[in-house]
């Protein structure tokens, strides 16, 4: 098992939620360690280097700041002092029952069941749940790198492969143990932005039962391509609502041609919300996610009133 | 056993350590530092927070064997002799504390906040502090008493 942050990993070790018997400190790869700039107009993040120093890195802020307003929309300035890009998109739920070892947990021992299902699921997907697992991931920069449409590069003992963001985290279906399709002895080396950075109409909204530090019930991630008041490209990335960034292309192709009004998101909100299912506690959610898309459609038209924490602002 | 060497407040001690003691348990029991504090243990609470050449990290996340080379400062190293740092003063000064548990955390992450010069307002400042968590309540005045090293240019 690779370390590298360890923020993740340290702390489910102590929760006796994971037993390695090796563990390699993968920090001493220099050429991991590093942001540059392709040929092709993109940025390539190296999988070593810190949340922070992406998010606060001059040409993501400048090209990419939806992504850097998501890093920042997540944990804590240490931890992301310390957690690596990498390792963000490798962080396991934080569903509280697959956090405690002493009950059931699909995801932890297969086939041992989910008590979640008829627990306390305030938390858990309203999306893509499977009957095996209800359990969201947590992160806020796939969030941004689903709706940004990155790359994931991986190297292996058969060579490297490109990943597309919306290919790498899976859903649980019957093998909720399984949180993306890394094969063992695959090491994340870097993650690929294109060009388009959408860096003139964008927002990242994050709500949560606490002000800050806290995971989303629901996030949205907007980014718009604008011609005057008229929507040219759109995407919305919803986080905190499945198995992985949830993203739904005709809900972005309803919104293109139209005018970025209250009633184009609205529209688009209900197709995103498509299938949407709610349990005894989580079924606000739903509304909540919709709401959200449509508020932060409008945030992304004024960009300049995101407030610190990814607050609703505008 | 691994053989590690950490430079903490400017003092070199070399160690034996087992790889999966944290670096928060190196500090305080192999070399009784026991200013920094284990709230949580779970990176949850930012007690344990020091610095890592220069960066705010948390101690309790952090395996010593991982940091070894590294220059760690605590809330032990951050005062000049009998000299308080400009944060301890106005911590005392803004009354930013009741038990004190969370204070050297607390002073640590301000430290590297300060460091890392993203903060302009006060509610930056709370949004760039929110990993330090004070169960008494004293947020309003350790807020106060960081804006006002800030604004005052204090030594960081």
């Amino acid at each position: 098992m690779f370390i590298a942050g360890g923020t993740n990993l340290v702390d489910l070790w102590k929760y006796n939620l994971l037993h390695p018997k090796l563990v390699v400190d993968i920090n001493h790869l220099p050429e991991h360690r590093r942001i540059t700039e392709l040929e092709d107009g993109g940025l390539r993040l190296g999988a070593l280097v810190s949340n922070a120093d992406t998010a606060y890195h001059p040409l993501v802020e400048s090209r990419y700041p939806l992504l850097s307003k998501a890093i920042l929309a997540g944990a804590s300035a240490q931890i992301r002092n310390m957690a690596t890009n990498g390792g963000n998109l490798l962080q396991r739920t934080r569903c509280y029952y697959f956090y405690d070892a002493d009950v059931p947990c699909n995801k932890r021992v297969p086939g041992s069941g989910c008590p979640a299902m008829d627990g306390y699921n305030r938390i858990h997907a309203i999306l893509g749940a499977s009957g095996e697992c209800i359990a969201v991931f947590p992160s806020d920069m796939c969030v941004a790198l689903a709706a940004l449409e990155a790359v994931v590069n991986v190297s292996g003992k058969n060579g490297g492969r490109r990943i597309p963001f919306a290919d790498f985290h899976r859903l649980p279906g019957d093998s909720p143990e399984i949180d993306n399709i890394l094969q063992h002895g695959e090491l994340i080396t870097s993650i690929d932005l294109p060009e388009k950075g959408f860096a003139q109409n964008y927002s990242y909204l994050k709500l949560r039962d606490r002000h800050s530090y806290a995971f989303a019930l629901v996030s949205v991630a907007t980014a718009l391509e604008l011609e005057g008041d008229t929507i040219r490209d759109a995407r919305i990335a919803l986080g905190g609502v499945a198995h992985k960034p949830w993203r739904v292309r005709e809900a972005e192709a309803v919104l293109v041609g139209k005018k970025a009004d209250e009633a184009a998101f609205t529209a688009a909100a209900e197709v995103l919300l498509t299938g949407a299912v709610g349990l005894k506690y989580n079924a606000f959610k739903i509304e909540l996610a919709k709401r959200a898309i449509v508020r932060n459609g409008m945030m992304a038209l004024h960009p300049e009133t995101q407030l610190p924490g990814a607050q609703p602002s505008a | 056993m691994t053989t590690i060497t950490l430079n903490v407040n400017k003092q070199t001690h070399t160690l034996e350590v087992l790889p999966w003691v944290s670096l928060l348990d190196a500090l305080r029991d192999r070399l009784k530092l026991t200013g920094t504090k284990k709230g949580c243990d779970h990176g949850q609470c930012g007690a344990c927070t020091v610095l890592c050449d220069g960066t705010r990290i948390l101690s309790c996340l952090s395996l010593a064997v991982m940091k070894n080379g590294s220059e760690i400062t605590t809330v032990e190293g951050i005062a000049d002799g009998d000299a308080l740092h400009p944060l301890q003063k106005a911590f005392i000064e803004h009354d930013a504390f009741q038990c004190g548990y969370c204070t050297p955390g607390q002073i640590c992450s301000a430290i590297g906040m300060l460091a890392e010069g993203k903060a302009r307002t006060r509610d930056e400042v709370k949004e760039l502090m929110s990993g330090n968590l004070c169960r008494c309540g004293a947020n309003t005045g350790i807020i106060d008493a960081i804006m006002e090293v800030k604004e005052g240019g204090g030594r960081e």
